[in-house]
Formats: structure tokens, C-alpha cells, sequence
């Protein structure tokens, strides 16, 4: 069991260290190979690991190896392999599996191909020891390394300003995040005296007694403090109001990043952590409501923005904010199984999605403008085909995987009574009509009505009024002209693969993973707070699930969206400029990202630079550099301009002094006794 | 027979002579080599004062010593004198102040 872990996360770092340091010997081919290669052996290792558990295997708990002990606390990397952590790296390196093939041809022609293969072998190594790690510093290193490759993938094309200020934001703003986070681990440590999480979570009850005096006065709920701390980590990792900012311009990267990291995997590792500490978040009401607040502000209002955007990955990206906020408020109403439900779904259809617009991103020439597309469905039958089922499985279409997920998880919204519940409930409602809108204006825009794109002189074509949609020509866009024409076939495979599970993984996994204990032990749930269990009385197997979908309301609005979708740009392409001008300020507000952005730079980062230069010339330069260091040294200089005057340099008055010296020296001695 | 404290008395306004040369002479280096050794000169007088006075051959020893030293002293003292004549073309205290802070 041990050696197939190791080999299960060591495999993609041995080959992302190959392809990295020795690209140059082993050609692309070479590395393209080897990193396939290990990924492919970590996907049928985790694949049969998962297979191995759900047959009755053991859970596997132990340490590997331990690094160092200090003060008690052994410091060790180990591995927790329960159905949870599974699930998860049978997930991630699937999806990972899928964007190496996919980046075969998307990165085709880019200089920078072995580094970029490197790059995400490393990812997976980096996301795999983040699910696995069977404790807090482990988590935190995965946590970390994870955070340093999407900086490093955003930034892969390293040329463009745009994108080395997107890396920066992200890996400053997950900064923020990880604050939080290890305050909650040393708050963890601090009450408990391990990093472990059997032991933590073996003296969960003993942690909610404590209480933290942070503001002298106040005592606060320790377990309250630390959730919170906990979910601000998730917030920056997964992309939560307000820490959401990076993530839109996170699509600066290369496609099969979008896909890999900034939607399928690293993204939900904040989900992910949330679930595993399920023991501990059910400890805490008010950090629950605080999650579910988060996450339902998320989920609705950042899916508006994917309304009024025009660059197809950050339309994609912004359904990807909204999907995430889905899954928070489902780990705010304790509905952990169902929030990992959506989280795998929503996997393997945003993968998707995001593929199928790397694809159409080819065949437009690196054009990402959905203005300048359209049409374009009989040139790219299967992408079309694929992203249709990648669609439908957002919006929730009654038997797409999509559907189940997150019918799952707004009927346990609606079971819930916590505080803010009805708020979530709204908010979620709402977000599917939205959801069903974006998506189909994507699809709609792109793939459907008049071809807008000029098949002769493409690269000749304006930047547009936007100056944030910065889509930018790779320095590798492609000469040639013609029609648009569908991506080679290891673009296309990916696509395929990932939109089958698109359709039918929820078939399949619905009952056992939300009704049926899949989880085990790995995830709990106060009787109290249990909202799965109340929506498991209505559960009548899959089939009766999906005929239920078409009596409840979420349907509707789902369709309603796409009809709205429809009207607006298919039927009347004209309306949407008039709609846009009789609401000015609330597309100037949405266009504007509700000004977060705004805030961002010309409050938090201008202040801090102000801050950071009255310290520089008030502390550093006039203190420190004025008064302590050349302060003291004028003031040596001024004593001994002082003294130096007794050096006269003449003879006499040194031998004057050596007499007075000598007579007094006499008369103390005479005069002593 | 002369008393002990009228020689003493001598060797003191030697002495003080001296002294007051080496303070009240602004002009000549060779002046203050003189002054050192009319200082020299005072104390030997006292040694051989005591010497005499207290019947003890110890004290005239110790002068010949001094003047060995004194001698030698001022050959170095003149030598010195020469070159730094050569090398400034004057001998004015006034104007040695290398040593000046």
C-alpha cells in the first residue's frame, strides 16, 4: 500500500524533474512521453487504490517519513487514504491526465513546451500530496506548492505584462489567504500539540470548550476562530468573495492551465480542505453561517459578471467563481458529500468547457473575443458537440452529471436552517437561472448565428473599447489564414473522454456518494446539521431523481435561462446594446467588477505603497539611516572635532602636559598618605 | 660645608629654568634640546647631592649613566635636527605641528 502512494506521487515528480532539468536532451517528444507516462501510472494506481477501498481495503493512515520533531510535535509527511482523499486523486489525476494529452497539440508550437509539461507534472505532484497528506504541515506544503505552480503557469508566458501582473495579483492575494490558514493551523497546534488530523479531530469536543481572548474582554469560541481562519485560507485558495480577484485574471495562462489548475483541481483544494476538516467546522455554527454567507455572495453575484463579459475564458472563469460558490454553501449547510459531488462533476465538465475553448481559441488563431466569433459550429463539429454536454451539465440538465450535483445540493440548502440559509437558498436559486444564461450566451455566441470572424485578415482587427479584455496575440499565433478548421485528434480525445463522465458519472455516483456513507468516517455530520439526510427521504433512486428535476423550480429557471439566452442572441442579436444602455449603471457596475478591482488597487495596494513609504522615509531614511546610524556617527564625529583641538601638534604643550601630569601624579602621591 | 638644601635649591631653579625655557621658547628647536639637557642636568645634581650627602657612590654611578644617555641623546637629537633643517628649511617650533590632531 505504501510503495503504490509513493509511486503514485513521486512518479509525476521524478518526471517533471526530467522534463525540467534535461528538456534540452530529451527533445519535446521525450518529454511529453515521460510525463504522460507518470501521470498515466498515477491515474491507474489512484483509479485501482479508490477500486481497492470501495472492495473493502483499509483505511490507510501512517506516516512515511518523518522529517524532524521539535517540542513533541513530530513534523512528518504521511499519507490518510480514506474514500475522501480517494475520490480526490482519482479526480485529479484523471483531469490531469486529460490536459497533458490535450496540451500536446494546444501547446504545439510554443517554445516553452518541455517547461510547461514540467509545470504540471509538478502540479499534480503538488495537488496529490495536498489530498493525501494525513496532516496540517503537509496540507499547508501541497497548499503552497500548488499556489507556486499556477504563479508560475500564469506567468508562463513570461513576455507579456498582463500576465507577469496577473501572477503577482494571484500570488498576492493567496498570500492574504494563507495568512488566515496558518493561523488556524497554529491555533490547532497551539490547543492540540500535533499536526495530525486523527488527533486533532479525536480532541475536536476539548477544542470547542476553549475559548480565544483576542480583543482583551472578548472571548470568542476557539473553534469558531480557528474554522474561520481555516475557511480564509479556502477563500483565497478557492476563489471566495472578496478574495476572488485573481482568478478571472488567472486566464492569462495557457488554456490547459484554465483548465487543470484555475478550474478543475487546484481551485477546490480550499473545498477539499473545508470537507476533511468536517469534524471540526461542524463544531462551529457561526463559522458554518459564515461559510454559507461567503459562498451563496459568490455564487450569485459573480455569476452576473459572467454575463457581461466578453472573453470567452473569463466567461468560463467567472462560472467557475459561481460554481465554487455553489460548493461552498454546500459545505456551509454541512452538506460536505454533496459539496465534493459537485466539486468531481463540476471537474470533469469545467475541464471540459475550458478545453473546448482552447480548442475554438486554435481554431480562432489565439482569438478569445466571443464578438469576433459566431458560427463557427459546423467548422468544429466535436468541440461543438463536447461543449454543448459540457454546457448542459452546468446548467444542470436532468440527467447530465451537472444536474445531479446541484439539484442535490440546492434541495440541502433548502433543508437547512441555519442562519443565512434563506439568503443561500435565493442566491443559489437565482444562480442557476444566471448560470443557464452565461452558458448559453457562450455557446450561442460562439458557435451559433453569423460568422464574425474575418477568415482572410484576422490578425489585422482592433483591440476593442474593453481594455481589460486583454486576449493579446500569443508571439507563437499562427500566419496563416482560412477558415476555421477542428483541432487535431489529441486535442479532441481529451475532450471526449471527459465528456463522457460529463453525462453519466452522476448516474452512477449519486447515491453512494451522497446518501449512501460513501464517505465513511472521513467526513462528519452533526445529526443536527445532517440537511443530506432530510434530502435522502425524497431520494428515490436516480431515474425517480431526474423525473423529480422537471417538477421543481430550479429547471425552469435553468431553461428559462437558455430561452432568455436565446432571445437576446439569437433570435434578437440587436437587443442586447439596448438592454445594456437603459440599465448603463448596473452594466457599468458589473463591467466594472463591482469595483473590487478598483478598490484593490487604488485603496489596499496604493495604500500600502503609501504606508510602505512613510515607513521607508520616515522610518528607514530619517530614524534609522538619519538619526540611529549616521545620527551616531556625527555625533563620534562631533565629540572628537571637539577633543582633536588638544592636539596641537607643539612640542611644548605636550611637554607641559607631561609635566603638569608628572606634578600631579607626584602630589597625589605625596599628598596621600 | 654647603647644607644639602641650598644645592637642592640650586638643582630645583636649574630645573625650573629649564622648564620655563622649553614653555617660553617659541622660536628654536635647538633652544629645547639645550633646555633638556640643562634638565638632565638638574637632576644629576640632585644624584650627586644625595650621593655626597649620604656617603653613597650608587647616586655618581647613576649620573654617568645619564650623561652616557643624555649624550647619545642629544647626537640623536642634533642628527634629527639636521635632517628636518634639510627637509623644511626651518628649525621654528612654531612651524612643527605634524603631530596636530
Amino acid at each position: 500500500m505504501e510503495q503504490t502512494l509513493l509511486i503514485i506521487v513521486l512518479a509525476p515528480l521524478l518526471a517533471a524533474i526530467v522534463a525540467g532539468l534535461g528538456g534540452r536532451w530529451i527533445g519535446r517528444a521525450g518529454a511529453h512521453t515521460i510525463t504522460i507516462a507518470a501521470v498515466a501510472v498515477s491515474c491507474a494506481l489512484s483509479i485501482k487504490v479508490l477500486w481497492d477501498l470501495l472492495h473493502g481495503a483499509p483505511v490507510f493512515d501512517g506516516p512515511v517519513y518523518t522529517w524532524l520533531v521539535s517540542d513533541g510535535i513530530p513534523m512528518e509527511i504521511g499519507f490518510l487514504i480514506d474514500r475522501l482523499s480517494a475520490l480526490m486523486m482519482a479526480v485529479v489525476t484523471f483531469v490531469s491526465l486529460m490536459v497533458h494529452i490535450y496540451t500536446i497539440g494546444y501547446m504545439h508550437d510554443d517554445p516553452g513546451y518541455t517547461r510547461f509539461f514540467s509545470y504540471i507534472s509538478l502540479f499534480t505532484f503538488a495537488m496529490l500530496m495536498l489530498v493525501m497528506s494525513n496532516n496540517l504541515l503537509q496540507l499547508f506544503f501541497g497548499w503552497e506548492a500548488v499556489g507556486l505552480v499556477s504563479y508560475l503557469l500564469i506567468g508562463f508566458w513570461y513576455t507579456r505584462p498582463t500576465a507577469i501582473f496577473a501572477n503577482l495579483k494571484a500570488f498576492l492575494v493567496n498570500r492574504v489567504g494563507d495568512f488566515g490558514f496558518l493561523l488556524g493551523i497554529a491555533g490547532l497546534v497551539y490547543l492540540t500539540g500535533s499536526l495530525h488530523y486523527g488527533t486533532i479531530f479525536g480532541q475536536a469536543d476539548s477544542i470547542a470548550g476553549n475559548t480565544f481572548e483576542l480583543i482583551p474582554g472578548r472571548a470568542w469560541s476557539a473553534m469558531t476562530v480557528i474554522c474561520i481562519c481555516l475557511f480564509i485560507g479556502a477563500m483565497g485558495k478557492s476563489a471566495q468573495v472578496p478574495l476572488h480577484v485573481w482568478l478571472p485574471d488567472s486566464m492569462e495562462g495557457p488554456t490547459p492551465i484554465s483548465a487543470l489548475i484555475h478550474a478543475a483541481t487546484m481551485v477546490t483544494a480550499g473545498i477539499f480542505m473545508v470537507a476533511r476538516m468536517s469534524p471540526l467546522f461542524e463544531h462551529s455554527e457561526t463559522a458554518l453561517s459564515f461559510v454559507l454567507v461567503i459562498g451563496a455572495t459568490t455564487a450569485l453575484f459573480m455569476g452576473f459578471l459572467g454575463v457581461v463579459n466578453n472573453d470567452i475564458k473569463r466567461v468560463i472563469a467567472y462560472s467557475t467563481l459561481s460554481q465554487l460558490g455553489y460548493m461552498t454553501v454546500a459545505l456551509g449547510v454541512s452538506a460536505y458529500a454533496g459539496a465534493i459531488f459537485h466539486l468531481m462533476t463540476h471537474a470533469f465538465f469545467k475541464a471540459l468547457l475550458f478545453l473546448a475553448a482552447g480548442s475554438v481559441i486554435i481554431a480562432m488563431h489565439h482569438e478569445q473575443d466571443m464578438r469576433n466569433m459566431g458560427g463557427l459550429r459546423k467548422y468544429l463539429p466535436i468541440t461543438y458537440a463536447t461543449s454543448l454536454i459540457g454546457s448542459l451539465a452546468l446548467i444542470g440538465f436532468p440527467g447530465f452529471s451537472g444536474f445531479f450535483s446541484k439539484d442535490a445540493l440546492i434541495a440541502a440548502v433548502h433543508e437547512s436552517g441555519l442562519p443565512g440559509a434563506t439568503y443561500a437558498y435565493w442566491c443559489v436559486l437565482i444562480g442557476v437561472f444566471v448560470t443557464a444564461f452565461y452558458s448559453f450566451r457562450l455557446l450561442f455566441m460562439t458557435f451559433h448565428g453569423k460568422e464574425r470572424f474575418d477568415t482572410s485578415a484576422h490578425e489585422a482587427h482592433g483591440h476593442e473599447e474593453h481594455g481589460h479584455d486583454e486576449h493579446g496575440h500569443d508571439e507563437h499565433g499562427h500566419g496563416h489564414g482560412g477558415p476555421p478548421h477542428e483541432s487535431p485528434w489529441v486535442v479532441t480525445l481529451p475532450l471526449v473522454l471527459l465528456a463522457i463522465p460529463s453525462v453519466v458519472i452522476g448516474w452512477f455516483t449519486i447515491e453512494p456518494l451522497l446518501f449512501g456513507g460513501f464517505f465513511g468516517d472521513a467526513i462528519q455530520v452533526a445529526p443536527e446539521h445532517d440537511v443530506l439526510e432530510r434530502v435522502r427521504e425524497e431520494f428515490h433512486g436516480s431515474a425517480a431523481f431526474v423525473l423529480h428535476g422537471f417538477t421543481s423550480p430550479v429547471i425552469w429557471l435553468a431553461f428559462a435561462g437558455v430561452a432568455a439566452a436565446w432571445f437576446l442572441y439569437l433570435y434578437r442579436p440587436g437587443l442586447p446594446a439596448r438592454v445594456r444602455e437603459r440599465f448603463a449603471p448596473i452594466y457599468t457596475l458589473l463591467d466594472n467588477k463591482y469595483y473590487f478591482d478598483a478598490f484593490n488597487e487604488k485603496i489596499l495596494a496604493a495604500g500600502g505603497r503609501a504606508l510602505g513609504h512613510a515607513l521607508w522615509r520616515g522610518g528607514d531614511v530619517a530614524l534609522i539611516d538619519g538619526a540611529a546610524v549616521n545620527g551616531s556617527a556625527r555625533l563620534v564625529g562631533w565629540v572628537s572635532g571637539v577633543v582633536r583641538n588638544l592636539q596641537t601638534g607643539y612640542l611644548y604643550h605636550y611637554a607641559f602636559a607631561t609635566i603638569v601630569g608628572l606634578s600631579v601624579l607626584l602630589a597625589w602621591l605625596l599628598l596621600r598618605t | 660645608m654647603i647644607p644639602l638644601s641650598h644645592v637642592l635649591l640650586l638643582s630645583g631653579v636649574l630645573f625650573s629654568l629649564s622648564v620655563a625655557g622649553i614653555f617660553i621658547n617659541r622660536k628654536n628647536v635647538l633652544l629645547l634640546l639645550m633646555c633638556i639637557e640643562l634638565m638632565l642636568l638638574a637632576v644629576n645634581f640632585n644624584f650627586i647631592a644625595f650621593a655626597y650627602y649620604l656617603d653613597d657612590l650608587a647616586g655618581q654611578v647613576f649620573v654617568f649613566f645619564i650623561l652616557t644617555v643624555a649624550a647619545a641623546e642629544s647626537a640623536i637629537g642634533l642628527a634629527i635636527l639636521v635632517v628636518l633643517f634639510r627637509e623644511r628649511r626651518t628649525i621654528n617650533v612654531e612651524d612643527l605641528d605634524l603631530m596636530r590632531g
